[in-house]
Formats: C-alpha cells, structure tokens, sequence
C-alpha cells in the first residue's frame, strides 16, 4: 500500500502543478494516470502543438510545458502509478481514502483530488451486437502481452498506426494474422502500410479491404467474425482473438460511479475551494464545471492553488495554515 | 446569417439560424442549439464527438484537415459524408446544407 497525504488523479499539466502548490504546504502527493506517461493530453495528443496563453511564456510547446512543470515539482518527489486506472475509491472509518487502480496498486490518501481532463482515454467500440459477450473472451482492445497471441488466429480492425504495427509484429508470433480495413487505403505511416501491403502479398498475412465488421459469433469464447465489403458480400472467418483498433476516446470512466454530483460529463464543484459534493474529494482542471467555467490550463493551476489550501486542514488538522510567498521562503524540498 | 438543417439521433429534421462573420464552429453552434454534442475535447478534432453527416451542401465545407481524417478514420463508423463539426466554420456557404448528427450521444 502506498501512504500519502494528497492522491492526485489525472498527472496533466493541472495534475502536476497540483503537486507543487501542496508541496509548498508539506502535503505529500502520489499521481495515478491512465496513460502510460505523465503530461496528459498534452503529451500524448498534441506535445508538438504551441499554447499560447500560458502567462510568462509568450509561446510554449505542449511537451515543454510538462518537462517544465516536471522540473518544477521535482523538490517535493511525488511518486507515479502510471498506466493505471482509478477504478474502486473505499472511504476508511477516519475520513480517509483507499484507492484501488486496473493493476491492484492500492494508496492510501487523506485528501483526493481528481485532475483528470477530458476523462481516461479509453478504446473506441465497434457498434456490434454481442460485443460486450466476448469482451475478455476473444476481444481485447489492447495488446498488452503479444505473447498471449501465439500461434493463435487472430484478426484486427482498424487503419490507423497501431493497427499497421500490431499487424506487422503479431504477424511473426501469430498462426495467422487477418487485417481488416474499411477503406482501399491507410493513413498511418506511409512505411507500415507498405509492409503491410508486402506481407499480404508474400501470404504472410491476409489484408481485408473496403470491408466492416457486422458480426461476432462463438459459444461462450469468440469463434468467428464476420464482414461485409462494398458490395455488402458478407464473409466469415474463424478466429480465437479479434482486436478492434479504433482509437482511444475520452471518456469519464468509473469515476462517474463515485457519488460525485455530475453535469454533462464534468464534476460539480464549489468555486470557494473547488471541493465537490463528498467531503476531502477535490476537482480541478478540464474535468470539474461551474459558472463561467473556462477550460484552459491556467485556470486549473488556479483552482489547484486555492484547493490545497482548503486541503490542508484534512492533512494537518491540528496546525494553522499560514499563507507565505516562494520568493520570501523560497521552495523547500522534502 | 445564415440557415441550415440539422437532423438529430432521432430522424427529426430543424433549420438552424446562425451567424456567419463570428468565427463560429458547427459543433459551436449545435452546442449552442442544445443538441447532444459532447465536444469534449472542445473543438482540436481530439475526440471526435461532434461527428455529423454531411447530407446535402459537402462542397462548400471544403477539404478536412489530416488532424481530422485521422480522427475520422479511426472511427468504427465512417461514412463518405462524415465531418467533424469543429472543423466546419459556420460562413454563407453552408446556406441549405443538412448535417446529421453521428457523434456518441450523451
């Protein structure tokens, strides 16, 4: 189990600023991300993109800000469990909250506070009746283990990067490897697709054009699929693994099961310290709403300043908090 | 100003008045118009949750970006007509177009 004083969900730039306004009040904080690096969107989505209204920097590009911010935090050593997910949040007897994440780490936090932005990046579905019947069981989002598809028929769906690598790599390790993509062309990069289109040549694999997944078939695990092309010809393929790869869409995720008052997919918060409706749980960033809400990235290292002050009370219950300035005290580490 | 129709996840069909010199997006205005367009990503064609349709008037948009065909393409549902509403600027040109809606619903 890991103790800390401020469980911080979401390490975006909000996230991590998050880290350093606590840190200037001896709070301690632990970050849990879904994704497998810190940053947020802004480092998987868009971290060559400039943000311009980041006061004091007339022009920064995306990942720089988060090396920055990174830098920034480093005297105060907050610690990551990155590529997890926050799915169970169990109140203790004493206020306090015990966290379990998708790999079963569990932290122990007096204050949490939720920075998760758009929400976890979560896999796009296909629309398919039965989808959720074979979820686990033949249909997997994600190849985390390659191991797994070993001499194993597998068919993938989808046109886009990973969808062209993960065809290329589980070519070699796979019995057979099916790709099918809706159009006659890919737009993932020109030398994947190319090798692609190679190894369906040399019968490595077999590539499935203009066609779409309409059905899913097996007896309690994944059997067949079946696709349509644009002549609406439907065929059927035998497979133990179908991976659908479609992109990651934001989604709120289980957080939305919390108890948390919610408003079109954002956390309800009382601007006075941005404290939701349960007591020591706090919503800064893209992820909370109120009046005149603005979601950009200054405003949630507001909120984060204003929220750990109002948090420091459940951590040091029996001190005073005085207000000081970093250029009177200066940063000090812990 | 400038009129066109939106047809919603129920088949039902509106014209939509909106102006055109304030810079404004489609999925602004659909927002704008209270139809269930999530946006959350807030218009940098990242989500793809103001996914619509371009029934009638596709040659006035003109040409998606890449950023954008890349989020298009990586849908499980595609359709020759889709666009992002965030991407499509509300100018005269989309006079008489009909969109409809295709985003995840709320």
């Amino acid at each position: 189990m890991i103790t800390t004083d401020i469980c911080i969900i979401g390490a975006g730039p909000v996230g991590l600023f998050t880290v350093f306004e606590a840190g200037l009040l001896k709070m301690r904080c632990h970050l849990i991300d879904a994704l497998p690096q810190v940053g947020g969107q802004l480092s998987e989505i868009y971290p060559q993109k400039p943000i311009y209204d980041i006061p004091g920097y007339p022009e920064v590009k995306a990942q720089e800000l988060v090396d920055n911010l990174m830098k920034q935090i480093e005297p105060f050593n907050p610690t990551f469990s990155l590529g997890e997910r926050v799915d169970f949040l169990a109140k203790q007897d004493d206020g306090s909250f015990v966290l379990t994440t998708s790999d079963k780490t569990k932290v122990h936090a007096q204050v949490i506070v939720i920075a998760g932005g758009l929400g976890c990046f979560e896999p796009r579905k296909p629309v398919l009746e039965n989808l959720e019947n074979f979820e686990g069981k033949g249909i997997t989002y994600m190849v985390k283990d390659p191991e797994q598809f070993r001499d194993k028929k597998v068919i993938l769906a989808g046109g886009g990067d990973s969808a062209l690598d993960w065809t290329i790599y589980l070519s070699q390790i796979a019995e057979k490897v099916t790709l099918v993509h809706r159009n006659e062309t890919f737009r993932g990069a020109p030398d994947s697709a190319a090798k692609v289109f190679d190894l369906a040549n040399n019968g490595k694999i077999d590539l499935i054009l203009s066609s779409n997944l309409t059905k899913l078939s097996g007896n309690g695990h994944l059997q067949s699929v079946s696709m349509k092309n644009k002549a609406k010809e439907e065929s059927t393929i035998e497979t133990d693994y179908l991976i659908p790869l479609f992109g990651l869409s934001p989604k709120l995720g289980p957080i939305a099961d919390w108890g948390l008052n919610i408003d079109k997919n954002a956390i309800e918060v009382d601007t006075t310290d941005y404290s939701t409706n349960v007591e020591r749980i706090y919503a800064v960033g893209d992820i909370n709403t109120y009046e005149n809400k603005l979601k950009l990235i200054l405003c949630g290292f507001h909120e984060s300043a204003i929220m750990c002050h109002s948090a420091f009370k459940y951590v040091y219950p029996d001190q005073k908090l005085s207000f000081k300035y970093t250029t009177v005290n200066g940063v000090n580490s812990f | 100003m400038v009129t066109f129709e939106v047809e919603d996840h129920d088949g039902n069909r509106q014209p939509i008045e909106a102006p055109d010199d304030m810079g404004l997006s489609l999925m602004e205005v659909l927002k704008a118009s209270e139809y269930p367009v999530l946006a959350t990503c807030g218009g940098m064609a990242l989500c793809a949750t103001c996914h619509v349709e371009v029934l009638d008037g596709k040659e006035g948009l003109g040409e998606a970006t890449d950023v954008e065909l890349d989020q298009l393409e990586a849908l499980p549902e595609m359709f020759d007509t889709s666009r992002l509403a965030c991407q499509i600027r509300i100018s005269d040109q989309l006079e008489g177009a009909i969109f409809k809606l295709r985003g995840e619903d709320q």
